[in-house]
């Protein structure tokens, strides 16, 4: 028996109200703890995927898009560009280092990239089995690939036309497995890596039976010899400045900085973000409210309570300690119950979510989240506070000698 | 033990009652008589130290009550004094057991099972430790807030009214408890009534007008 056992039985007693403070609780810092996550999450994976990577160069059009194609491989790309002017570009003073790139066909939703040995060392690439590809035809898989494709070194499979789907299969070339990356933490682990002569040859020779438009004109791209997209990284931060503009103007492709796109769809994305923000803000003001409404109507029943308290010897202060007490313990259990909810519901969206490139989960925690136990402990204290201030204005003489 | 002296007090409406000097020894049996509306509930929160006299001082055991601090008060009040109220009074949410330990700490006293157990037998009702009190007849609550106001020992036990609304029957067997608990228990004893059946049990009597 003690101040805490009293708190808690006085909270199953009136078990519904308890139960409607612990849920509204538990929303609020649900939904304030998925927003958390999924935003530290994605801002995480944006900026590891692109830290080295200064420049997209790729065909006119969206600038968004071709950040989202090839540096995080999400959308599609916008167009191809003519290899002849990539390497101008590749061999410009201001690039560092340039790494072609050329999308365009699939296995099981998993990108495979033609690109050569600059790839591997822009983003640090390692092998764990097996070796780089070298030979056309020869692939390297990511690690994530690997693990659910079920594909060993010395396995050879076919690739699909697209980015996604395996409707239009490419039957007269296959692909050997080579090696299997190291687990890196970033895109590579869900893409497939083989030179660009691959996806040439995939393309170069056409069955018969396609013959709509769309493919011959692509076939026709190819045979110019096209690439998607160029990632570059500067020998010097001044080329900021001046490289960009020299592509959008001097040529007839674009230019787009992976970090100005991502601040820009986050930008975007924000809007809704702070809308759900603020929802979570009101539902706990709502809770809040909540909780010291319930207190103080129970505050008339309880006088009774807390006068026999006072008679059996209670301080002052002890009551008020154990009223505010109920309350910080109703937010307590619904901030824990709220960020199990939101891990949960985080870990439930990244089970269903489509693209492997961005998989949210719940299974990790951050330290700020302990902010949200405070402030679920803080808006305890705050809805308890009058209520609990009441035990001091309590006439214990007139309150027992009035009738319940 | 007790010693009340020129004790007066005046209500907000500006009414004003003087008590007569009263010296209560150890283990005395008193009955505290007036009609209705001549003070005595006052009087008694006076005594358990509830309420604060305009004039004159309260000495139990030699403490002087009102020079104590607030706090100091409430605790010399849970641990010296015992009070049972008219209604029994017993927080809903805890059951008889928890009702009773609730008395040890809200005085800040360590809780005795075997002191609770062995109340609970003397008063008849040791096979209710579970029930709630909502699940207790009236005459079960009035033995429940009695063992209540026993546990910590008191010096003092006052009784409010403790038989106005009871039958014959069991206001005889109510004050039987109270003159006997407060007798083994080695406790003084006061009991404020208007209720004339009661007189017959008690020789002591202050009368307030």
């Amino acid at each position: 028996m003690n101040i805490f056992k009293i708190s808690s039985k006085n909270l199953v007693r009136n078990k519904l109200t308890t139960m409607l403070n612990i849920i509204l609780v538990a929303f609020g810092v649900g939904i304030l703890s998925v927003l958390f996550l999924a935003s530290t999450q994605i801002n995480n994976k944006l900026e590891k995927n692109a830290k080295d990577i200064d420049l997209v160069v790729g065909a006119k059009g969206s600038p968004l898009q071709l950040i989202l194609s090839s540096v995080y491989h999400i959308d599609y790309p916008t167009g191809n560009i003519p290899a002849k002017d990539a390497y101008q570009l590749m061999h410009n003073p201001m690039v560092k280092r340039a790494v072609p790139l050329a999308l365009g066909d699939n296995y099981n939703g998993y990108r495979i990239v033609g690109t050569d040995s600059t790839f591997s060392n822009l983003y640090g690439l390692s092998i764990q089995k097996g070796s780089f590809w070298h030979k056309d035809l020869e692939v390297t898989l990511g690690s994530h690939v690997a693990l659910t494709s079920g594909l060993k070194i010395g396995d050879s499979f076919f690739g699909a036309h697209g980015l996604t789907g395996s409707g239009d299969v490419h039957k007269q070339h296959a692909y050997q497995v080579k090696g299997i990356l190291k687990p890196q933490g970033n895109v590579t682990d869900n893409l497939i890596l083989t030179n660009i002569g691959s996806v040439y040859k995939m393309h170069e020779e056409k069955h018969p039976e396609n013959h709509n438009p769309a493919t011959t004109e692509e076939t026709k791209e190819i045979n110019d010899k096209q690439i998607t997209a160029l990632l570059i990284q500067y020998k010097s931060p001044m080329s900021v400045i001046f490289f960009p503009r020299m592509v959008n103007q001097s040529t007839n492709m674009q230019a787009a900085s992976p970090a100005m796109e991502s601040a820009r769809l986050f930008s975007l994305i924000g809007v809704g973000i702070d809308t759900l923000k603020w929802f979570a803000i009101f539902i706990m003001s709502v809770a809040t409210m909540s909780i010291f409404i319930s207190l103080y109507n129970a505050m008339k029943e309880r006088k009774y309570d807390l006068a026999i308290m006072r008679c059996l010897g209670a301080s002052k202060f002890k009551l008020f300690f154990l009223v505010m007490f109920e309350g910080v313990l109703v937010t307590f259990i619904g901030t824990f119950l709220g960020l199990f909810i939101g891990h949960a519901t985080l870990e439930l969206i990244g089970i269903y979510q489509e693209t492997s490139q961005a998989k949210l989960t719940g299974l990790t925690a951050f330290p700020q989240e302990i902010y949200l136990i405070w402030i679920g402990l803080f808006i305890g204290a705050l809805a308890s506070l009058i209520p609990a201030m009441q035990i001091y204005r309590v006439d214990i003489a007139a309150t027992l000698t009035k009738d319940r | 033990m007790i010693k009340l002296s020129s004790l007066a007090h005046v209500y907000d409406q500006g009414r004003r009652l003087k008590f007569p000097c009263w010296e209560i020894g150890d283990m005395e049996q008193w009955l505290l008589l007036g009609a209705s509306g001549s003070g005595k509930s006052t009087l008694l929160y006076i005594i358990s130290g509830l309420l604060k006299p305009s004039q004159g001082e309260v000495l139990i055991n030699g403490t002087d009550l009102y020079s104590l601090s607030a706090l100091e008060r409430d605790k010399f009040r849970g641990r010296h004094i015992g009070i049972i109220f008219q209604r029994p009074h017993l927080i809903r949410s805890l059951d008889v057991l928890d009702n009773l330990e609730l008395a040890a700490v809200m005085a800040g006293l360590p809780i005795d099972h075997e002191r609770n157990r062995s109340l609970l037998a003397d008063l008849g009702i040791d096979g209710l430790v579970k029930k709630y009190p909502d699940q207790l007849s009236q005459g079960q609550l009035q033995r429940v807030s009695v063992a209540r106001a026993l546990v910590n020992k008191p010096d003092l036990l006052i009784a409010d009214e403790p038989t106005s609304s009871l039958d014959d029957e069991n206001a005889f067997q109510v004050i039987k408890m109270l003159t006997t608990q407060a007798k083994d228990n080695g406790a003084a004893l006061i009991i404020a009534t208007h209720d004339a059946r009661v007189r017959d049990h008690l020789t002591k009597t202050y009368l307030l007008r």
